[in-house]
């Protein structure tokens, strides 16, 4: 038994840490910390960054322009990040598509996509969700019918995260309808630009336009943007999850967020002492904190199976529940701890530029809007209770 | 990075798991918990031959292990087959012995090891709740160098088989203050120490004693006399980590117990198992257990490395296992229903147990206390 990281990976977690301190912009890194909003040009910047130094596609093997990293040099590298104050990594290029490019596309799929997503030439989203297709992905219904050299794509996506932004979404659409749902599923790579498709904004209820709805009316999709087989789709969906799912834990935003729920505890008074001595919210901080530090472990233990081969199985679901409710349960601490002052909000002042005085503490005014909008890390991904409806199936329940 | 346990541990492992398959069937252990001592001394003299009781101690000091990850792997496979023997109890007495004692004194903790003996601590007393320092039990020498002890102390593990007691007195300061306290070797016959035992509600067993003026000579003070505090502590934090593995072990028994009874037992004619409403909460109590598994990890490598942290660390565990414990005591019997409410079916057995090793050593409200007062970012000297 040993939890430390061996000379190697402190090296490396070193060098992650001085290029982060040299190269990352600090007034970004002080917008993402004061949880400002990030624009695209900030996320392409950021991309931009990594890409240079060969660190955007953590996942991907050398011979693509990925980085090769094993899970614990991942996770060290998410760990850093976080704790640098950068930006998510936009994941549905980098994350997503290109693993499952490099897995199932053709030699012209991945010479001609993969280059694009690192030097930031498509944005890619996801189309996967429909109105009737959430939790019960495979009941999908966007069709995509063959018209000789195309497919002939109508239907509506939703939930598209970013695709305000994105020249190009990939797509689940339903190929055939005998058998089992699962079995008449095809993936599809489109461009967003092509007659008959339109994206109406989703505003969500923390007032922010983050997700979509991408409507589709006869879009035609040449042929060799169908990825693998036609109603193989769904095995690659799958493949899909399973890297969205790494990472899932989410301990580095946890880690940085209690960080600051404590400075913000320490920041606010209570009877004329700093709250964190509150006895009772004290306890609060330290009941989660100690969830923390256990799931924490619980990561590490799956990164080290990982990092031995094993494939991510019922542990990603185990972390996507557990972070996922972690993360919520600081978000809601934080909100607590500013009292009456969650209650203002200006959303201009979640702009870069903004330089009218906060009402109230400085830090206070995007707190109550991240716990509503992270309501949603329990909901998306596939939902904590279809997590545990995997867990049970694996065990033969 | 590496999570997983060395040649020896592992043997540690399967000599345990073996023996008690073997040798620990539930009706055997109701039996031997129903009469005094409240445990098989004969199956206490094998786990002593198969060097189970010397995996509690370093080399140094005659035993095979010690460390804080021998003590979760024994205990962890205690706790699965909930064994009622003396091990706890054994720990908390025997690791200040091999902390404090003179080589006359530790002579003792050979005959511990061999199985010959028994040893517990005695220092909890009726207003001290699980407060470490809160000791009103007085201990005052006489010009000759004669110590006289007046007091009691309470719910002793195993107090009324042990054969000798640790006894904690206070030699000067305030009833709560850490400094002042002493440490006693003292044979469970000597005069003027009465002992009341009892079955525990957990099929456990324990004592009040009561001093009432208990002569003692010079060499039956362990250690620096009023210096006794972090012996104390260091000892009862091995207790600590003792109590989570076991926990951790009989959390994984009551769950297996119920997963079975899951896919068997049938109602509208299916198996219950396939009800959604009952498999998400069976699988909230896998997911809590690995979170146990891993705060477990996280206390014993910071108490075999003595880390700063090591204090959060260990409270964090008993905390979460106090916590995680009720609630997969509760929720197998539960998913169970009427059954589990039996005496005759194991699985009620498994509850009591995890419920009440919240009471032993400080429970969910104390460590969550202990973690919030000593905060994660001031480590403990």
């Amino acid at each position: 038994m040993d939890l430390s990281y061996n000379p190697e990976e402190r090296a490396f977690r070193d060098e992650v840490r001085t290029f982060l301190q040299d190269h990352l912009d600090s007034r970004l890194r002080e917008r993402v910390r004061s949880g400002q909003r990030l624009t695209k040009a900030d996320y392409e910047t950021w991309h931009a960054l990594l890409n240079s130094r060969g660190w955007l596609a953590v996942t991907w093997p050398p011979e693509y322009g990925g980085t090769g990293w094993n899970a614990v040099q991942r996770h060290i590298f998410e760990e850093e990040c976080c704790a640098a104050g950068a930006p998510r990594i936009v994941p549905f290029g980098v994350s997503m598509l290109g693993p499952v490019l490099i897995r199932f596309g053709s030699p012209a799929q991945r010479e001609f996509y993969l280059p694009r997503i690192l030097d930031g030439t498509d944005w890619w989203c996801q189309g996967y969700s429909e109105p009737g297709a959430g939790s019960d992905l495979a009941s999908l219904r966007t069709r995509a019918v063959r018209d000789g050299d195309h497919y002939v794509v109508s239907g509506q996506k939703t939930w598209t995260t970013l695709g305000q932004h994105a020249n190009r979404i990939f797509c689940l659409v339903r190929t055939a309808t005998a058998g089992k749902p699962q079995e008449g599923i095809s993936f599809l790579l489109i461009d967003m630009r092509s007659p008959g498709i339109e994206v109406r904004p989703i505003v969500l209820l923390d007032g922010e336009h983050e997700v979509n709805e991408v409507f589709f009316d006869n879009v035609r999709v040449p042929v060799e943007n169908l990825v693998g087989e036609e109603n193989a789709g769904w095995t690659y969906a799958k493949y899909l999850l399973t890297h969205e799912r790494t990472g899932i834990a989410g301990v580095g935003f946890s880690t940085s967020a209690l960080a600051e729920l404590k400075r913000i505890a320490r920041a606010q008074r209570k009877n004329g002492r700093p709250l964190a001595d509150d006895p009772y919210f004290a306890a609060r901080i330290a009941r989660v904190e100690i969830d923390l530090e256990a799931m924490k472990t619980t990561n590490l233990r799956m990164i080290a199976a990982a990092a031995q081969g094993s494939a991510p199985g019922v542990e990603s679901s185990m972390l996507k529940i557990k972070g996922t409710v972690i993360r919520q349960e600081i978000n809601d601490l934080a909100r607590r701890a500013l009292g009456p002052y969650a209650l203002p909000f200006v959303s201009e002042a979640l702009d870069a530029g903004h330089n009218e005085t906060a009402i109230g503490p400085d830090f206070a005014n995007p707190l109550a809007s991240q716990y509503f909008n992270n309501r949603k890390l329990s909901i998306y991904g596939g939902s904590n209770e279809i997590q545990k409806n995997i867990i049970a199936k694996t065990l033969g329940l | 990075m590496d999570f997983t346990h060395t040649e020896q541990r592992r043997l540690l492992e399967e000599t345990l798991q073996r023996f008690l398959r073997d040798n620990y069937p539930m009706s055997l252990r109701h039996e031997h918990a129903a009469a005094r001592p409240g445990f098989s001394r004969e199956l206490w003299s094998r786990f002593a031959e198969l060097g189970l009781v010397g995996a509690l101690f370093r080399e140094e000091h005659g035993g095979f292990g010690g460390a804080g990850f021998d003590l979760t792997v024994l205990f962890e496979g205690l706790g699965r087959a909930l064994v009622v023997e003396p091990f706890l109890a054994t720990l908390l007495g025997g690791s200040l012995l091999a902390e404090l004692g003179t080589p006359e004194q530790r002579s003792l903790l050979a005959q511990i090891i061999e199985g010959e003996r028994l040893v517990s601590l005695a220092h909890g007393e009726p207003q001290g709740r699980y407060e470490l320092a809160d000791v009103a039990t007085t201990a005052e020498r006489d010009a000759t160098g004669v110590w006289k002890l007046h007091g009691s102390k309470a719910v002793v593990p195993n107090g009324d088989s042990a054969d000798w007691l640790i006894v904690s007195a206070r030699i000067h300061g305030e009833q709560t203050d850490p400094q002042g306290i002493g440490l006693y070797l003292v044979e469970a016959s000597t005069e003027g120490l009465e002992r009341r035992g009892y079955a525990t509600v957990d099929g456990g067993h324990a004592a009040e004693i009561t001093l009432d003026g208990v002569v003692l000579d010079e060499s039956a003070a362990l250690g620096a006399p009023g210096e006794s505090f972090a012996a104390l502590e260091k000892a009862v934090d091995q207790g600590t980590l003792a109590l989570c593995a076991e926990a951790l072990g009989a959390m994984q028994t009551a769950t297996d117990i119920t997963l079975e009874y899951l896919k068997t037992r049938k109602q509208f004619g299916v198996a219950i198992g396939g009800f959604q409403a009952l498999q998400h909460r069976y699988v909230e109590l896998l997911i809590e257990i690995e979170q146990v598994r891993s705060q477990l990890i996280n206390a014993a490598s910071s108490v075999e490395h003595h880390a700063p942290d090591r204090r959060w660390q260990l409270s964090a565990a008993k905390h979460l296992v106090g916590r995680v414990g009720r609630l997969v005591a509760e929720e197998t019997v539960q998913l169970h229903g009427g059954i589990a409410m039996t005496w005759e079916y194991d699985l009620g057995h498994f509850a009591k147990r995890l419920v009440m090793i919240d009471h032993w050593l400080g429970d969910t409200d104390h460590h969550l206390e202990q973690c919030a007062v000593l905060g994660r970012d001031q480590p403990a000297v």
